[in-house]
């Protein structure tokens, strides 16, 4: 069994930048807000924060420089569709686009570059635990940040007024503006905490997943996150769950190849996807359960004077 | 899915600007030579190095030549579209590098007889249309030996793309090599089922090192799997250029792609009018397949290496020499024969002793 933790450190990896990107959107689409442009924000946040560390040889700032980048990205599509109220979808779909082309113009001079990966936490003593130390006390910084981001946006969302005040402008945009709220400022925020989070995604694959830059190196990933927010119907413990899920089937099947187990790569590559089909039926055709999550305004453009 | 959709999308449009800039700036010069790319340039493997073989064209020909390309183009409608564009704006050469460029390499080149053709890795020519590709499975078999020599545990990690006969073909000639020295050696063969996905081939590379492999080989386009090797301290080999960067104390070679002397000499047959269709598969003797220098090994692999590599060159050796067994039992390549060019071409068996299934 001495592959065990080799392996579920390998799921780690593999599902970090799932979730970070993820918990992002979830916030940004409780407020109402669809943001299609993960993929674009993860890729110029992956740019950012590889540019940045190779050049200044900081980690932290190359983070820094992820956040910032993945931030600005989220600002034009949030200039975009709340203050010119151009649809969603289609800026969406046009910022990754943006992103795909815009990092790999920056990323040109970057290519071939080798960078020192993101370092393990290490606790003397407690770090060097069998099965236990490796797995909770040595990851790197930013896998702690996944959990801690996605346990407290939970408790943001079920327990503070913010988070309700937030849910309520997703929920129903012009109530909240009649007693009061700022519906394009609160959806403002949101959007940029998760073009911020988006941005740390792409920074984990560039700094600590891969250690490089490469042209479109997310390979789908802002799509899966995106899956990822539907499946887990809004809810930050079942993102946890499907993003860790997801890992888990993508690493698991690259294992069973080695050990001559013979299942379809192609299907096990499929499921998630099945899966996220499957809770996208289930929604539709239960109103009363799980719709109670899903933001009623999600799309929607807001006119204030109507 | 969705992503595919969009990266079809903006190649189509980056194409289509690429061509309306590219062409701009032309002028009547001697030889001009359009070249379309299946990836972006700057993916540090296949399309890098066919760019690096156009820019040798403009070094060795100046002013008798002109070159223009278009990245990043799909194998398919729009590829045809872009070939056809190339021809119109006065190329009298066009390189298409993928082998999905076949057919509509094949459908323009018909419409103009007078524009010189070459495809990549494809089977289909014309009076003006040649083909070339280079035997990438002389430069595994050298690797093979090396493995088989460096290998502690006798396993190797194998990443594959997908099991089409180039790869298949890679890895028996891989085996081979690594049998020749050390009979005990086990591959494990994981398919990622992408060309480029750096997270996922990272991925399969922890795998089969977690399963005990401390050599890693990979036939898919990023660093990530020999990356991976070196932060965890086992070897590997570097795939279609040099990937030292990226793997100072893991990469023991590279096969890498030399493409830049056949398109000079194709260049400045077409500039003196001696252009004639052809089909070449060039090896390690022509300079088509290069081995990156020898690192990480003791003197006496190394000295093995180059002489396996020297022997392949001269012809005094071909990998696939037989007698040859695939995994039935039935005998392919009789003793003493070599496998003929369309063996190999069309090569989706496993050889004897590969303890593994081939995806069908």
């Amino acid at each position: 069994m001495e592959w065990i933790v080799p392996f579920i450190l390998t799921v780690i990896t593999a599902s970090t930048p799932l979730l970070l990107a993820a918990t992002g959107e979830l916030v940004t689409e409780k407020s109402g807000v669809l943001n299609l442009g993960v993929e674009g924000m993860m890729l110029v946040g992956a740019i950012a924060g590889f540019a940045v560390t190779a050049s200044s040889g900081s980690a932290t700032l190359g983070i820094l420089a992820a956040v910032v980048a993945g931030t600005l990205m989220s600002l034009i599509f949030a200039f975009l569709t709340l203050t010119l109220m151009a649809n969603q979808v289609a800026t969406g779909l046009a910022l990754t686009i943006f992103g795909v082309g815009f990092s790999a113009l920056v990323g040109s001079g970057f290519v071939g570059f080798a960078i020192e990966p993101l370092p393990g936490l290490s606790i003397p003593g407690i770090s060097a635990i069998p099965i236990v130390g490796p797995i909770l006390f040595g990851q790197d910084f930013l896998v702690y940040l996944s959990i801690a981001a996605v346990i407290g946006v939970g408790w943001f969302l079920a327990k503070s007024r913010a988070g309700l005040v937030l849910k309520a402008v997703g929920d129903s945009h012009h109530s909240a503006h009649a007693i009061g709220y700022s519906v394009i400022k609160i959806r403002y925020l949101a959007t940029m905490f998760g073009g911020a989070m988006a941005g740390l995604g792409g920074a984990y694959l560039s700094l600590s997943y891969t250690p490089m830059w490469a042209e479109n190196m997310t390979a789908g990933r802002g799509w899966i996150a995106l899956a990822l927010v539907v499946f887990a119907t809004w809810r930050p413990g079942r993102l946890v769950a499907g993003a860790y899920m997801f890992g888990l089937i993508s690493v698991m099947q690259l294992h069973a190849q080695g050990a001559g187990i013979h299942v379809p790569s192609q299907f096990m590559s499929m499921l998630p996807y099945l899966a996220t089909v499957i809770v996208l039926v289930i929604i539709s055709s239960d109103r009363a359960k799980i719709r109670l999550n899903a933001p009623a305004c999600i799309g929607q453009a807001f006119r204030a004077a109507q | 899915m969705n992503a595919s959709l969009v990266k079809r999308t903006l190649a189509a449009v980056a194409a289509v600007g690429a061509l309306a800039t590219g062409m701009g700036a032309a002028q009547a010069e001697d030889v001009k030579v359009g070249f379309v790319y299946v990836g972006p340039i700057g993916d540090h493997g296949w399309s890098y190095r066919h760019d690096i073989g156009r820019q040798a064209i403009e070094a060795e020909l100046g002013d008798a030549a002109s070159t223009s390309y278009v990245e990043s183009v799909p194998e398919g409608a729009d590829a045809e579209r872009v070939i056809r564009q190339m021809a119109q704006t006065g190329h009298n050469l066009i390189f298409t590098t993928s082998f999905g460029y076949m057919n509509p390499t094949e459908k323009v080149a018909k419409q103009f007889p007078n524009v010189k053709f070459e495809h990549a890795t494809g089977y289909k020519r014309a009076d003006n249309l040649s083909t070339y590709a280079a035997r990438f499975y002389e430069g595994r078999y050298v690797a093979g030996v090396i493995a088989g020599k460096m290998t502690k545990s006798n396993v190797v990690g194998y990443v594959g793309s997908f099991p089409i006969p180039e790869v298949v073909r890679g890895i028996n000639s891989f085996m081979m090599g690594a049998w020749s020295v050390n009979p005990d050696v086990e591959v494990k063969v994981v398919w990622a089922n992408t060309w480029y996905d750096p997270g996922k081939e990272g991925d399969a590379a922890k795998a089969l090192i977690d399963q005990g492999a401390d050599i890693m080989v990979q036939h898919t386009d990023s660093p990530a799997p020999l990356q991976v090797a070196e932060n965890r301290g086992v070897l590997g080999f570097g795939q279609a250029s040099d990937m030292i960067k990226f793997a100072p104390k893991a990469q023991l070679t590279a096969i890498v792609d030399n493409w830049d002397s056949y398109y000079v000499a194709r260049a400045k047959a077409v500039a003196d009018g001696t252009w004639e269709s052809m089909d070449t598969w060039g090896g390690i003797d022509t300079g088509m397949v290069e081995m990156a220098p020898y690192t990480n090994m003791p003197d006496d692999v190394k000295a093995l290496a180059e002489e396996t590599a020297a022997k392949i060159a001269s012809g005094e050796f071909h990998p696939f020499t037989g007698p040859i067994y695939d995994q039935a039992g039935e005998l392919r390549v009789a003793e003493g024969e070599v496998a003929d060019d369309g063996m190999l071409l069309g090569m989706d068996w496993y050889i004897q002793g590969i303890d593994a299934e081939l995806p069908k």
